[in-house]
C-alpha cells in the first residue's frame, strides 16, 4: 500500500525524538498501518456499494425519466412516467393500495404472533428449545415456492380450507379465486412467518434483567401492570427493530403474491402487489423507465414510513444502555 | 442466558404453564398442518388429492416422484437440482468472504469515514432491491450475462448483501480485544490477525452467513425469474414457477413431489443447524 509509506515516516520520527515513550509510538504506527489494510479489507464491499449500489440507484433515477425498452437508447420523457403513474393508470393506483393493506394487516398480526409467542416460550420452561425452533422453521420454509403452492391449494375452491369451513356449514368457496380473500391468503402466509421475530423477540426478553420484575412484584404490580411497566418498554427497542425490519419486508413481497395470484395478480388484480406490477411493468411490458419510476417511488416511500418509524420510536421506544 | 424468574407462574400444580403447553402444541399443530399436507400429498394417487379431507393416502403413490424426477420442459429434476446447488454454493462462497472482509474492517480497524460508511452499510440493508434492479440488469445484459448463472453470484462477492456484513461485525465486536492486541504485540499485522485470530473465531456468524445465504438463495424467485429463461439454466424453483398457472388439481401430486424435493435440503439444514440459525436470528435484533 502506497499509503503506508508516509505512515510509517511520520511514526518512526516521535519514536526516535521520544525514546522515553516508545510504546505510544508503536501504537501510533500501528494505527495508521490499520488504515491502509482496512481499505484493502474494505474493497470488495466498496466496489459493491459503488457499481451494484449507489450508481444503479442513480441510473434508476435518470431511467425513471426517460421511456426504455431496453433495446433502443432511452429517450427522455421528462416527468411523463409519474404523471401517467399517479393520474392515468388506476393498476398502479391498485397495485399500492394492494400492498398497503397487505402491509398494515400482515406486520401487526405477525408481530403479534411473535410476542404473543415469545411470552409464551419465555415462561414456558421445559420444552422451550423445541418449540422455539418448531415455531422457527416456517420463517425458512416460507419463502420457497413450493410453500406458496400449498398456500394456494390448500385455500382453493374446494381445497383443505375451503372442505373444513364446509364441514361446519360455512359456504364460501375457495379464498384464493375471491377478490375479497385472495389478499389474506398472502397475509396469512406472511403471520405463518412469525417465527423470525419471535426468536429476536425471545433473545430481548432473556436480557431483561429479572430484578425489574422482583423489584416491581415488591412494589405490589400485577402480572398485567408488570407486563406494561416492565416488559413493553424493555423490549420496546426489539419491537422497534422488528418493526422496520418487517415493514420493509412486507413492501416487497413478491413470490407469494406471484403464486397465490397464479402469476398475474388475479383475481381481477386483487393480489396485484407493487412488485408483481413493477415486474410486469419492467420485464414483461418491457417499460423500463415506467419500471424505475415505481422502483423510486417504492423507494421513497419506504424511505419515508422507516423516517417516520424513527421519528415515532422516540416517544415510545425506551434505551436503557446509554453508556 | 435464561432469565430465572421463578415467581412469575406462581406455586403448586404449575396450570399456567401446563396451559401454555397445551396452547402452544395446539398453535403447532395447525402451523405443521401445511407441511403434513404437503408431504402426504406428494405421495396421493391423482384420484384422491382433490376429494376428502383425510390427511394420510390409502395407498402410497410413488409415481408421482417418478414424473417429478423427469423434471420440466425435457430438463430432468437433477439438472435443476444442480442448476439451483451452483447458484447458492456460488452466493454462499462470495457472501462469506466478501462479508467477513467488510465486517472485520467495521469491527476492528479505524480508518477515516468509518463512522459515514459504517452508516451507508446499515442504510444499503433496507435499500429495496428494486431501486438498483433494473440498471443492473441492463449492465449483465450488456455483459451477456443474463440467461447466466453470474447476475445470481458475482454481486455476493461485493457484499452487497449488507445483512450479513453487520451480522459479522455484531459477532466480531464480541471477541475479546486483548487477543488481536496481542497478536500485534506478538508481531502479526491485520492480515494475519484476520486470518489466524478473528477468522477462526467468527466461525460461528460465518457458519450462520453460509446457512441462510444458501436458504434464501435456494428459495429465491423474483431474480431467477428476471436472469435465467432457458430450460437448462432452469432451478428448481422456476421448475416449480411452470405450474403456477396450472390450477388442474390431476396435476398436484406429481407437483408436489416436486415441492418436496425443492424443499428437502432447507429442511436437511435446518434440522443440521436449527442453532445457528436461532442463535443468527436473534443477534441481528439484540446487542449481544
Amino acid at each position: 500500500m502506497n499509503v503506508e509509506a508516509p505512515d510509517q515516516r511520520l511514526s518512526e520520527k516521535p519514536r526516535a525524538e521520544k525514546p522515553a515513550e516508545p510504546a505510544e509510538a508503536e501504537g501510533t504506527r500501528r494505527k495508521r498501518k490499520r488504515e491502509g489494510a482496512a481499505w484493502v479489507f474494505l474493497s470488495p464491499w466498496l466496489l459493491g456499494a459503488a457499481v451494484l449500489t449507489l450508481t444503479p440507484m442513480l441510473v434508476s433515477l435518470y431511467l425513471s425519466f426517460t421511456e426504455y425498452d431496453l433495446f433502443t437508447a432511452p429517450e427522455w420523457v421528462g416527468l411523463d412516467n409519474y404523471v401517467h403513474m399517479f393520474t392515468e393508470d388506476p393498476r398502479y393506483w391498485r397495485s399500492a393500495v394492494n400492498t398497503l393493506v397487505y402491509v398494515l394487516v400482515a406486520v401487526p398480526l405477525q408481530l403479534a404472533a411473535a410476542l404473543a409467542a415469545a411470552l409464551a416460550l419465555n415462561s414456558i420452561g421445559r420444552g422451550k428449545g423445541f418449540y422455539r425452533s418448531a415455531f422457527y422453521a416456517p420463517s425458512l420454509l416460507g419463502a420457497s415456492m413450493s410453500i406458496a403452492l400449498v398456500w394456494r391449494a390448500l385455500f382453493n375452491d374446494g381445497g383443505t380450507v375451503d372442505d373444513l369451513l364446509s364441514s361446519f356449514g360455512v359456504n364460501m368457496g375457495g379464498w384464493v379465486n375471491q377478490p375479497g380473500w385472495a389478499l389474506l391468503v398472502v397475509a396469512l402466509l406472511t403471520i405463518w412467518q412469525f417465527g423470525a421475530p419471535m426468536v429476536i423477540f425471545l433473545a430481548g426478553l432473556q436480557q431483561i434483567p429479572g430484578e425489574l420484575y422482583e423489584a416491581a412484584e415488591v412494589d405490589g404490580a400485577g402480572r398485567l401492570r408488570r407486563f406494561r411497566s416492565v416488559t413493553l418498554p424493555m423490549l420496546s427497542p426489539v419491537l422497534f427493530f422488528n418493526l422496520v425490519l418487517q415493514t420493509i419486508q412486507a413492501f416487497q413481497v413478491f413470490t407469494p403474491a406471484f403464486t397465490v395470484s397464479g402469476g398475474r395478480g388475479g383475481p381481477a388484480d386483487s393480489t396485484l402487489f407493487y412488485t408483481l406490477y413493477l415486474y410486469d411493468r419492467g420485464f414483461t411490458a418491457s417499460h423500463m423507465g415506467y419500471a424505475s419510476a415505481m422502483a423510486w417511488v417504492l423507494l421513497v416511500v419506504i424511505g419515508i414510513v422507516t423516517a417516520l418509524l424513527f421519528r415515532s420510536s422516540r416517544s415510545w421506544v425506551f434505551y436503557n444502555d446509554k453508556g | 442466558m435464561v432469565a430465572v424468574r421463578g415467581s412469575i407462574t406462581g406455586r403448586g400444580p404449575d396450570w399456567g404453564r401446563i396451559g401454555l403447553h397445551v396452547g402452544c402444541l395446539a398453535v403447532l399443530l395447525v402451523m405443521l398442518y401445511p407441511l403434513a399436507w404437503l408431504a402426504a400429498t406428494s405421495f396421493k394417487p391423482a384420484d384422491e388429492v382433490i376429494s376428502s379431507l383425510r390427511l394420510l393416502p390409502s395407498r402410497i403413490e410413488l409415481g408421482n416422484y417418478a414424473t417429478a424426477l423427469e423434471g420440466v420442459g425435457g430438463v430432468s429434476v437433477l439438472r435443476l437440482i444442480g442448476n439451483s446447488l451452483i447458484i447458492s454454493v456460488g452466493a454462499v462462497l462470495g457472501n462469506v468472504l466478501s462479508c467477513s472482509l467488510a465486517a472485520y474492517a467495521f469491527a476492528r480497524l479505524r480508518f477515516t469515514l468509518r463512522g459515514p460508511l459504517f452508516a451507508l452499510m446499515l442504510a444499503t440493508i433496507m435499500l429495496p432491491q428494486h431501486a438498483v434492479l433494473i440498471p443492473q440488469y441492463i449492465v449483465f445484459n450488456q455483459l451477456g450475462m443474463v440467461n447466466t448463472f453470474w447476475p445470481l453470484v458475482l454481486p455476493k462477492f461485493l457484499a452487497t448483501d449488507a445483512f450479513f456484513v453487520f451480522l459479522t461485525v455484531q459477532f466480531m465486536r464480541g471477541i475479546p480485544k486483548e487477543l488481536d492486541e496481542a497478536a500485534t504485540l506478538d508481531g502479526c499485522g491485520p492480515f494475519r490477525t484476520f486470518f489466524r485470530i478473528i477468522l477462526p473465531l467468527s466461525r460461528p456468524a460465518l457458519i450462520t452467513t453460509a446457512i441462510f445465504t444458501f436458504i434464501w438463495t435456494w428459495n429465491d424467485f423474483f431474480l431467477q425469474l428476471i436472469y435465467l429463461f432457458e430450460p437448462e439454466k432452469f432451478t428448481i424453483t422456476l421448475a416449480l414457477r411452470s405450474f403456477v398457472d396450472t390450477s388442474s388439481q390431476s396435476a398436484y401430486g406429481p407437483m408436489f413431489a416436486m415441492s418436496v424435493i425443492a424443499l428437502l435440503p432447507i429442511v436437511l439444514f435446518f434440522m443440521a443447524f436449527q442453532r445457528f440459525l436461532v442463535q443468527g436470528m436473534a443477534s441481528s435484533g439484540v446487542k449481544g
